[in-house]
């Protein structure tokens, strides 16, 4: 079915581009409809095409291996802010659920940033690049990327994580305290295991969070290497070479579903010993 | 306040499984929703006894044995539990306990639940092993060691959560209306298992229930609670010598059927809003 | 306000409070150049300063986000609606749908860019409406196809057509979904509205201004630009939360 929708959607273009508007046109009065000429709306199929041939005339690569390379570049600092995100988030939560006034003063500001748009700040943070030293450790462009991907990728993860070890029932604590069970002991025994199922969706909504903070802050930053960089890069050279800037958009959406896939083996084997649920 | 005599025929010299004096419990006392759950109460529960705390809701039998638990600390009185103040017997693992709901732990099998209070207390693994497959003889479950607590009956749930409340031999049981989630069939069943579970271990029981039947056919001493604020409106003696499945329909069980319910009608007014299960 | 409320909101204001005033002094005391991190008081300083500035290119942005959000909305709960009633357009919409919430569509901003005119604020209009669309589309359909089987075995006994079920179970349990899902996208349409900005096209909004402000080392700016999208993202979710308040005001609220 899905194939079947993708054909659709492929469909749809092409009918467009048989009908629409060479040069755009007007719906009620509203510049609103596409141009629909060969330079900015390629035929499918030479959008595969373009994969094959060369990337510039000059250089050997063609643009599958560029895009490739981009993509899997991409990925990797997505994956290295996904699990800083992921431990920072889950500290954090731990934080809040020991000491609640850390819940009482953090929480709020929690559920604020995650209706402000913090990637506001990518364009800021990525100009670090280059001129932040640490010690003997210069800070890299790429590292800002990682590090927006973590900002973005550990907010659903704290909130996930402190639902999570919030979630056990009154009895069940009672149980434990009947045990004269230290804290450590209930956080390992009974709120880690139970914050498993919260954990899921929180994660998937992460990674996702990471891999699009990792194409953002690729081009706010002009990451060499990376897809963001490629899209950007070709986007500028459409006017002579339209379908180019469409590979590049393949490949980040590859790396959007390489990640998705990775989230869900992770999920597969963490949760092969619970109960077979949906999980929301 | 009322007085209840220490129980005879029970051995003398051990301490009473149970001694509070003066217990009372008040929440938020001093401000404007100040609630007098418990009114100073004497009760005293001789070793291997069973007394059940019966009453509608909102008469604080709940919040009694949430006192000898030591979850909760008294505003008055003290809780003597073993000879030794709560807090210390709750250290020292001196109870065991067992909610409505099981609360077993979704992601560890039946016989790792039962061994959850060992790991705490720091037992090795053989010997906890070794114990939860005791454990798990008494309540008849041994072919279930290695299934997940969704794969089993409410009825079946709850054995293991006895299991779990005795697998570390506590002189004393907490039962928090354990069988009100299971049906009729099922909740009798489990009564006469109870039954044959203490008599194999000897602990002495708490149980709190809603029902007049389950109360009269378990135990050796129905406390009659009532609310506003929560005290003991009655001690009923249960003479009904061994607990068999003909009990059920002896005379003598439904004059104590009968004697619990009138106590419940004198303390709370008509109906009493108890069940006749 | 009631006294429960001031007190709750203690802690946080202390949190915030304690937390500006850290960044003030690291920056004053460690002499941080304001091009990695700029004192809170010059943000807003240039904040103050640039008022009209801010306030025009935040119209921009807040139109954009806004037109997105509500053609996004209203696309998605109707394209819900039709999809639950005909199996086979759902079959073909919801495995769209769920890629596209792996994938990061932002990209296509590039691609828009170069289909209308260089001047046109269609490809972040579009853009907004797109994600809003598919955020709105996902939750409607959970919220349309998890009624209570109750309540449907109810209407069905009252010989209830499958419209009238619709209606009366199906879109009033949906809309619960519904607003929770408007919480989500009312700030993911100024995000995307703004973020649209950095891969070209007209410079007017909030996102551009931002680059810009970079590219000329005026860093401070730059910050007070980001200031104004944050607040501008929290009007939003504002205005969400008041509507569902108005519009279906519930016993229990949690802000998730």
């Amino acid at each position: 079915m899905f194939v079947l929708s993708l054909m659709l959607a492929a469909a749809m273009w092409e009918l467009y581009k048989a009908i629409g508007p060479e040069t755009g046109g007007k719906v009620l009065g509203m510049r609103v409809l596409p141009k629909a000429e060969d330079r900015v709306m390629p035929h499918v199929w030479e959008m595969f095409q373009r994969f094959g041939r060369a990337e510039v005339r000059s250089s050997k690569d063609t643009v599958l291996e560029a895009v490739v390379s981009g993509a899997w570049y991409s990925f990797r600092i997505a994956l290295a802010g996904l699990a800083l995100g992921t431990a920072v988030g889950f500290g954090l939560a731990l934080l809040m659920a020991r000491f609640r006034v850390v819940e009482r003063g953090l929480l709020p500001w929690l559920v604020v940033s995650q209706t402000v748009p913090l990637i506001a700040l990518a364009p800021l943070v990525a100009s670090w690049g280059g001129k932040l030293h640490i010690g003997g450790f210069t800070w890299q462009r790429w590292m800002s990327a990682s590090i927006i991907a973590a900002f973005l990728a550990f907010f659903p993860m704290a909130v996930g994580a402190l639902r999570g070890l919030s979630s056990p029932p009154p009895a069940a604590l009672e149980l434990m305290d009947s045990y004269a069970a230290p804290w450590r002991s209930t956080l390992f025994k009974l709120r880690i295991p139970a914050t498993l199922p919260y954990l899921v969706p929180a994660f998937r909504l992460a990674a996702n969070a990471a891999v699009a903070g990792t194409v953002i802050a690729e081009i706010s930053a002009g990451v060499r290497g990376g897809i963001g960089r490629l899209i950007l890069e070709y986007m500028r050279e459409a006017t002579g070479d339209p379908a180019k800037v469409y590979t590049a958009v393949f490949g980040a959406a590859a790396v959007g579903l390489l990640m998705a896939g990775l989230v869900a083996v992770i999920e597969m084997t963490a949760t092969r010993h619970l109960r077979k649920e949906e999980f929301a | 306040m009322t007085e209840i005599a220490v129980p005879t025929g029970q051995v003398g010299a051990a301490a009473a499984a149970v001694e509070a004096r003066g217990a009372a419990m008040t929440f938020n006392a001093g401000r404007p929703n100040e609630v007098i759950a418990l009114a100073p109460i004497d009760l005293t529960v001789a070793p291997g006894e069973l007394v059940s705390l019966i009453g509608p809701s909102g008469c604080g039998k709940s919040t009694l044995l949430r006192l000898i638990a030591n979850l909760l600390e008294p505003t008055d009185g003290s809780l003597l539990i073993n000879g030794k103040p709560a807090s210390q017997a709750r250290l020292d693992g001196d109870y065991g306990m067992a909610f409505q709901q099981a609360g077993l732990f979704d992601w560890r099998t039946v016989s790792r639940n039962i061994e959850l209070p060992l790991e705490i207390k720091g037992w090795d693994r053989a010997r906890r092993r070794a114990r939860a497959l005791e454990m798990l003889e008494l309540v008849r479950l041994c072919d279930f060691a290695d299934h997940h607590p969704w794969e089993l009956s409410g009825g079946m749930q709850q054995r293991v959560a006895i299991a779990r409340a005795l697998s570390f031999e506590p002189k004393l049981l907490l039962m928090d209306e354990p069988f009100g989630a299971l049906d009729e069939m099922t909740r009798e069943h489990m009564q006469t298992e109870l039954g044959r579970i203490r008599a194999a271990t000897g602990a002495a029981v708490i149980f709190v229930t809603h029902s007049i039947p389950e109360a009269v056919f378990l135990s050796d001493r129905v406390a009659v609670m009532s609310a506003r604020p929560g005290h003991i409106e009655a001690v009923i003696d249960v003479a009904l010598g061994e607990r068999t499945e003909l009990t059920r329909g002896d005379p003598l069980f439904f004059k104590h059927v009968t004697e619990v319910r009138e106590a419940l009608r004198a303390g709370h007014g008509v109906g009493g809003g108890m069940e006749d299960r | 306000m009631t006294r429960q409320r001031i007190l709750a909101m203690f802690w946080p204001v202390l949190f915030g409070a304690v937390f500006l005033g850290l960044w003030e002094t690291f920056v004053v005391t460690r002499d941080i150049k304001p091009y990695l991190l700029p004192k809170p008081s010059a943000i807003w300083g240039q904040f103050h300063g640039n008022f009209t500035l801010i306030r025009k290119s935040t119209r921009v942005t807040a139109t954009n986000a806004f037109i997105g959000l509500f053609l996004g909305v209203a696309g998605g709960a109707l394209v819900a609606l039709v999809a639950n009633r005909f199996r086979l357009l759902r079959e073909l919409v919801m495995p769209l749908a769920i890629s596209v919430a792996a994938v990061p569509i932002i990209v296509l901003v590039a691609i828009f860019n170069n289909l209308f005119s260089i001047t046109s604020e269609v490809p972040r209009r579009l853009m907004v409406t797109l994600i809003v669309f598919f955020v709105v589309f996902l939750n409607v359909s959970k919220g349309l196809t998890q009624s209570d089987p109750t309540q449907l075995e109810l209407m069905r006994s009252y010989g209830a057509s499958q419209s009238t079920i619709i209606r009366k179970v199906r879109v009033p349990n949906a809309l619960a979904y519904l607003f929770i899902a408007l919480r989500q996208v009312a700030p993911l349409a100024v995000v995307t509205a703004f973020v649209s900005e950095y891969f070209g096209g007209t410079q007017n909004g909030l996102g551009a201004r931002i680059t810009q402000s970079i590219a000329s080392s005026r860093d401070a700016a730059g910050w007070a630009y980001v200031l104004a999208a944050c607040i501008l993202g929290l009007v939003f979710f504002g205005v969400a939360i008041a509507i569902e308040c108005v519009v279906a005001p519930r016993r229990s609220r949690r802000l998730s």
